[in-house]
């Protein structure tokens, strides 16, 4: 029932949606926002050319529970471990990050190793993200 | 949470601890079992903010218009907390929480937090937790605490249950003059912006306006002035900014006391509304009663008034002699 949705006291599960570096666009990153709405979450998004520090303060005050990152411009191995540094800085360990965007293979590993818990490339079907960061969330608290 | 946890959750965000205060909205707005004892022990350190309500209806500009009012007060070194609400989805239960895409400059500027919040299901523009969210923010030593509305209409007049200063924002052609006298948000506003200033037909809003000022005669100390922004490139901030603090100086010359006194009426009100549906509501829904009743009604052999009475038969006596 309509109700039962929206006043349930099951927590909702607050995601952002980030942007880090100089992409000129933030179709996809949309698209993803909206899967994970349509799935009953809290999706803040914060728009194009965010700075590590902004991404991190903003994960901070909005107390969420995971962190999308979008990407399409290649500065990942420079913006990602930046932003995986700070928040460790500012105690967000319990926030499940994940990535997507224009992420070559290699760097997968790269990116798990310092903390990001899956990349999904473009073509995955939003219903994977969204089983993903449902059954993920939890595991980090 | 253990009580310990809790105080010292209370001192960091008495100390302005940004994660403090973070989780603590958190855990009011998720009505965890800790949410109450929270809320009195942050209660006796709230009432210095000033806090204004932003409301208006989609596409005037609010978010923008905020985050340069917010720029021009942070010239002066105050603090500042700013709650943007945005609506649930009712059928999915999920929210777009996008205010901080027109706030960006101000995420990293250390006198500034802002918290994104949806309805989940409250009608009336804010969310049940907001005032907790001003109150988290108030006690945290923040000068001036901004709530933006989720602004869709006539109706979302919510927001003067908590705000003292009450900014209605609209902008030319987002309705005609007609428009501009309805009931509503019209009649809550102490200062009424026209942004997007530099569209057509700007006069034909203030005037509008005006005259629909001018026809009511409720507030009569305060009189509400119009004032015009083009937000976007900071035109007219620097005026609504001296209109707000004109406002709180009215407001600190004995105002407020008369306006607390409701606002607190009415928070009363609804504390003890929910504790009522809380008690007794949600134990007569679980209740076999309930649903005989509800089929009943769907047959037409009842009415949901004299079903009431049956559900609530006997437990009302103490209080129907009064």
């Amino acid at each position: 029932m309509i109700e039962e949705k929206v006043m349930a006291t099951e927590k909702k599960i607050r995601v952002l949606v980030a942007k880090p570096g100089l992409d000129s666009h933030d179709r996809g990153a949309k698209v993803v926002a909206r899967a994970l709405r349509d799935a009953g979450m809290e999706v803040i998004y914060t728009g194009l050319r965010q700075t590590p520090e902004q991404i991190v303060e903003t994960a901070l005050q909005e107390d969420v529970d995971a962190i999308g990152l979008s990407i399409l411009s290649g500065a990942h191995t420079v913006l990602f471990p930046r932003i995986m540094k700070l928040a460790k800085k500012k105690k967000l360990d319990n926030v499940l990050v994940f990535a997507g965007g224009i992420i070559p293979e290699e760097d997968v590993s790269v990116l798990k190793k310092i903390g990001i818990a899956e990349v999904f490339g473009p073509g995955t079907p939003t219903d994977t993200l969204v089983k993903f960061v449902r059954e993920n969330v939890w595991k980090k608290k | 949470m253990p009580l310990s946890q809790i105080e010292q959750l209370i001192k960091d965000v008495l100390k302005g601890d940004r994660r403090s205060i973070a989780k603590t909205i958190s855990l009011i707005e998720n009505d965890m079992p800790e949410a109450q004892k929270v809320v009195s022990l942050l209660y006796r350190h709230i009432g210095k903010a000033h806090i204004i309500g932003v409301t208006g209806p989609l596409g005037s500009g609010k978010s923008t218009l905020i985050e340069k009012v917010a720029k021009e007060i942070r010239k002066g070194k105050k603090t500042i907390g700013i709650v943007a609400v945005d609506p649930t989805s009712p059928f999915s239960g999920g929210a777009f929480l996008g205010d901080r895409v027109r706030m960006q400059d101000l995420s990293t500027d250390e006198g500034v937090f802002i918290r994104s919040m949806a309805t989940r299901g409250n009608m009336g523009g804010i969310a049940k937790a907001t005032k907790d969210a001003v109150n988290v923010l108030d006690a945290s030593g923040k000068d001036v605490i901004i709530v933006e509305t989720v602004g869709a209409g006539q109706t979302e007049v919510d927001v003067i249950k908590i705000a003292q200063t009450i900014v209605v924002v609209l902008a030319p052609g987002l309705g005609d003059e007609i428009q501009a006298i309805k009931a509503g948000i019209m009649e809550i506003g102490d200062i009424f912006v026209v942004n997007k200033a530099d569209l057509e037909n700007v006069d034909k809003a203030v005037g509008a306006i005006e005259a629909m000022l001018e026809m009511n005669t409720q507030k009569k100390d305060w009189k509400p002035t119009v004032v015009t922004t083009i937000a976007t490139v900071g035109e007219g901030i620097t005026e609504l900014v001296e209109k707000i603090n004109q406002h709180k100086a009215y407001l600190d010359s004995g105002a407020i006391h008369a306006q607390s006194r409701q606002r607190i009426e009415i928070e009363l009100e609804e504390a003890v509304k929910r504790k009522l549906t809380e008690v007794i509501l949600d134990k007569l829904k679980r209740r076999e009663e309930f649903h005989e009743l509800v089929d009943k009604i769907l047959a037409k052999e009842t009415d949901p008034y004299s079903a009431a009475d049956v559900l609530l038969e006997g437990k009302l006596k103490k209080y129907k002699n009064d």
